[in-house]
């Protein structure tokens, strides 16, 4: 056997053997391209991130092949990067009719920079058309890398008046066409996260029992200079008591909402859901030995400011653009507060009726505050100490 | 003022209080982490690193590649050019868990594919191949369909057929692979094949002792081959319930292939079974790029309270959010993992779940169908995973445990 015949039946082997069995299928994403168009009257930009990794396989980045990509490597293909980029991307705005009425010019492009997405460093690129008029449609064309990976995709992202919409153009389908004056995706948008935020409520056991042991004694009232409860004679005093306490929690979670969504303040979670379950604890706690009285609505307020934060790292998980955000966060909220409204118009009525019963006084008041003390302090034990306590 | 102004104020002032110090820690806790976000930016000096590039610690293979890629540019019809540069590209991207190469792969074979004539029959199997790790495995089976009809005596076909019946839990017709491949591949390739099997279906025990003596009288030809049976042996042992066995054999799958990303999962996952979770926080520490070893370290570092826990689980979650943007769902049984070990929502996790054991049905489908059931408290989601469990006879040690909790 020749020497060259042995390589080469050595090879098949190596390769029958590398190839045996299905292993890491999935370890790392593949390779995509990200594409924020914002659109703003006339105004047309273009926000294209490239991974370092798929320009070094394009044009070799790496000149001194050394492993490592540089700002200086990176900066020095960049126009090389630009040209390859803007070549293969089109932007084709309409009246809508589908004519083709408004042509995009191109304006300015800003210096390239960088972003890190969560699988690396990427090139950001960015290009201002200005279009002869406001578009009422858009037709996106991409075709970047395609011919060297078939698996590469372009995430893009229009952003125009209050709307997101997302595509995702790939090699089998490289082209798509946006109706921007469609009010749809703006409404089943805000609808979507309404119903987010519904849910989020209705299954977020710490929010809905905070709020049930501060509504819990709101049918009664205090004596004066004694710990006993006393029914109140009347709905209205009890629907006010009921409304100051919803209103200061709603106030207080959609302000820090506000601020985490927009990541204007970020609290590690741990810390948050720490904070929620000790405010379940001392919201029940506050029914069967009463350090505050009048003024709960205060003390809720403070505490519903660690809710909202709590919130946030649902909305956070959902991901969304950041065009569409502040509608996104008011539809939450709204959702939020639909369900709060739900649960107060299920519990004041019977509450109210039952008010003056042994039952309501004694085992649900007192039997269900100790209740939520007791679950919401092993929630506050296993969120501090990040074990797992209940099965 | 009476008495209630005045308490009024106090209560005032006591949330004032509390406002301001949510506010203070708020203000502390943001500090370091306001890059948090995607924040564009300018790096200041130019030599700043900004990706490393691990297809070059290892230089030669890349290089093979890079010059096959620009030959084929010039002749891309060339059929055993096309053949030997998609085949590298898998294999490299075997090594590196890294599926660019997949898409390399593909764009290498496209070509043969694009003609009147039928495509030839190494591109079909190499594209069955990628099938199988886009989780296309019906039409990884067409294509192997064609294949063996074409030249039964392909033991790569065979072999890879078995692999995919196996993966979909369709164990006799796997088998019956397995014996086509008897005549036309070494011994040990063919024990591999049988003995998972054996292992899977009722004979843990007598599958890892009959695969063990196979490979001791092998003469194992390549590092990658050893590691190969390796770790089928470690997988084998743990499954008949010697985790000391399993973990030698998978320490000595790492000395032939250093840093191979699937043996390196199956032995974090070993050691977490084993409740040694410093072990994989040791072993796995500084491999956060790929994202099977960043779910173990994250599982690992949340289990010993590692200060990187919360960061990393964080990032875990990044890369999903960004691999479900581009519409991909090959990783669902792993996510589903993360979002039952991790994230906290059963729900989601059960719904990914049992969208998964609809593709594929292997051990880790139905052991995370039957913990996301078991933490969303829906114990009826998980009996497609206790059918399953019950005629495969699977004596896995793991999935009888949670069998026992789920009855």
């Amino acid at each position: 056997m020749t020497r060259a015949r042995l390589v080469t039946l050595v090879g098949a082997l190596c390769a029958l053997l590398a190839l045996l069995l299905p292993r890491a299928a999935w370890a790392h994403k593949p390779s995509d391209a990200y594409l924020v168009v914002a659109v703003r009257g006339a105004d047309v930009s273009l926000r294209l991130d490239l991974a370092l990794r798929d320009l070094d396989d394009e044009l070799g980045l790496d000149r001194d092949e050394d492993g490592e990509l540089t700002w200086a490597e990176a900066r020095a293909a960049a126009p090389a990067a630009a040209a390859a980029a803007w070549s293969s991307i089109e932007v084709r705005a309409s009246d809508g009719a589908g004519e083709i009425s408004a042509e995009c010019t191109h304006v300015a492009d800003a210096p390239p920079a960088i972003v890190r997405h969560s699988d690396g460093a990427y090139l950001v690129l960015q290009r201002r058309l200005a279009c002869r008029a406001a578009p009422r449609a858009l037709t996106l064309r991409y075709g970047l890398f395609f011919a060297r990976d078939p698996q590469h995709r372009a995430v893009v992202r229009v952003d125009a008046g209050a709307a997101s919409r997302s595509i995702v153009l790939r090699a089998a389908a490289r082209e798509a066409t946006l109706d921007l004056t469609d009010p749809a995706p703006a409404r089943r948008a805000f609808l979507a996260m309404v119903r987010e935020g519904a849910a989020h409520i209705a299954q977020g056991y710490d929010h809905l029992l905070f709020l049930l042991a501060l509504l819990l004694p709101a049918v009664l009232v205090r004596r004066p200079g004694s710990a006993r409860f006393a029914p109140r004679a009347r709905f209205r005093p009890a629907a006010l008591d009921v409304l100051r306490v919803v209103t200061a929690f709603t106030v207080a979670h959609s302000v820090t909402l506000s601020l985490a969504a927009l990541e204007v303040v970020v609290l590690p979670s741990r810390l948050v859901e720490s904070v929620i379950a000790a405010s379940v604890v001392a919201a029940a706690l506050n029914n069967l030995f009463p350090l505050l009285r009048e003024g709960r609505w205060l003390a809720t307020f403070a505490l519903g400011l660690m809710h909202g934060f709590g919130f946030a790292a649902t909305l956070h998980d959902l991901d969304l653009g950041r065009g569409a955000l502040v509608v996104s966060l008011l539809g939450f909220n709204v959702g939020v507060e639909l369900g709060q409204l739900a649960l107060v118009a299920a519990f004041l009525p019977l509450a109210f009726a039952a008010r003056r019963t042994w039952v309501y006084r004694r085992l649900v008041l007192k039997g269900g505050s100790l209740l939520i003390a007791a679950l919401a302090l092993v929630w506050l034990a296993e969120r501090a100490l990040a074990v797992r306590l209940l099965p | 003022m009476g008495p209630h102004g005045r308490r009024a104020r106090r209560l005032v002032k006591a949330a004032l209080g509390l406002s301001v110090l949510v506010a203070g820690v708020a203000l502390v806790a943001t500090a370091p982490r306001s890059a948090g976000g995607a924040r564009v930016f300018v790096p200041a000096r130019g030599d700043e690193v900004l990706e490393r590039l691990p297809a070059r610690t290892e230089g030669r293979r890349t290089r093979e590649l890079r010059a096959l890629r620009a030959a084929l540019a010039k002749t891309p019809r060339d059929v055993e050019l096309a053949v030997r540069t998609a085949r590298l590209a898998i294999e490299l991207s075997r090594a590196r868990a890294d599926p660019r190469y997949q898409g390399y792969a593909e764009a290498a074979l496209a070509p043969l594919f694009h003609e009147g004539a039928a495509p030839p029959t190494a591109a079909l199997t190499l594209r069955a191949t990628l099938r199988q790790s886009q989780h296309d495995f019906p039409g990884a089976l067409a294509d192997l369909d064609v294949v063996v009809a074409r030249a039964p005596k392909d033991a790569q076909a065979w072999l890879t057929r078995a692999v995919v019946l196996t993966v979909l839990a369709r164990y006799p017709e796997a088998r019956a692979a397995c014996a086509r491949l008897e005549p036309l591949a070494p011994a040990v390739v063919v024990a591999v094949c049988r003995e998972t099997l054996a292992s899977l279906t009722g004979q843990a025990t007598a599958a890892y002792a009959r695969l063990s003596r196979a490979a001791e009288g092998a003469r194992l030809v390549t590092p990658e081959e050893g590691a190969w049976v390796a770790s089928t042996l470690g997988e084998l042992a743990a499954r008949a319930g010697d985790v000391d066995a399993g973990r030698r054999h998978l320490e000595r799958a790492l000395e032939l292939e250093p840093d191979d990303p699937y043996v390196l999962a199956a032995l974090a996952d070993l050691e977490l079974d084993a409740a040694r979770p410093a072990e994989v926080v040791r072993r796995l520490a500084g491999k956060e790029d790929n994202d099977l070893l960043l779910l173990r370290l994250a599982i690992a570092e949340a289990s010993v309270r590692a200060p990187e826990a919360e960061a990393h689980a964080a990032l875990l979650g990044q890369r999903f959010r960004a691999s479900r943007l581009r519409g991909d769902v090959v990783h669902r049984r792993e996510e589903a993992r993360y979002l039952v070990a991790l994230a906290g929502e059963p729900r989601r996790a059960l719904e990914l779940a049992r969208a998964n054991w609809e593709v594929q049905r292997e051990v880790p489908d139905a052991r995370v169908l039957m913990e996301a059931a078991l933490a969303a408290r829906a114990r009826e989601e998980a009996r497609p995973a206790l059918t399953w469990l019950a005629e495969s006879r699977c004596e896995d040690p793991a999935l009888l445990r949670l069998r026992q909790e789920l009855e």
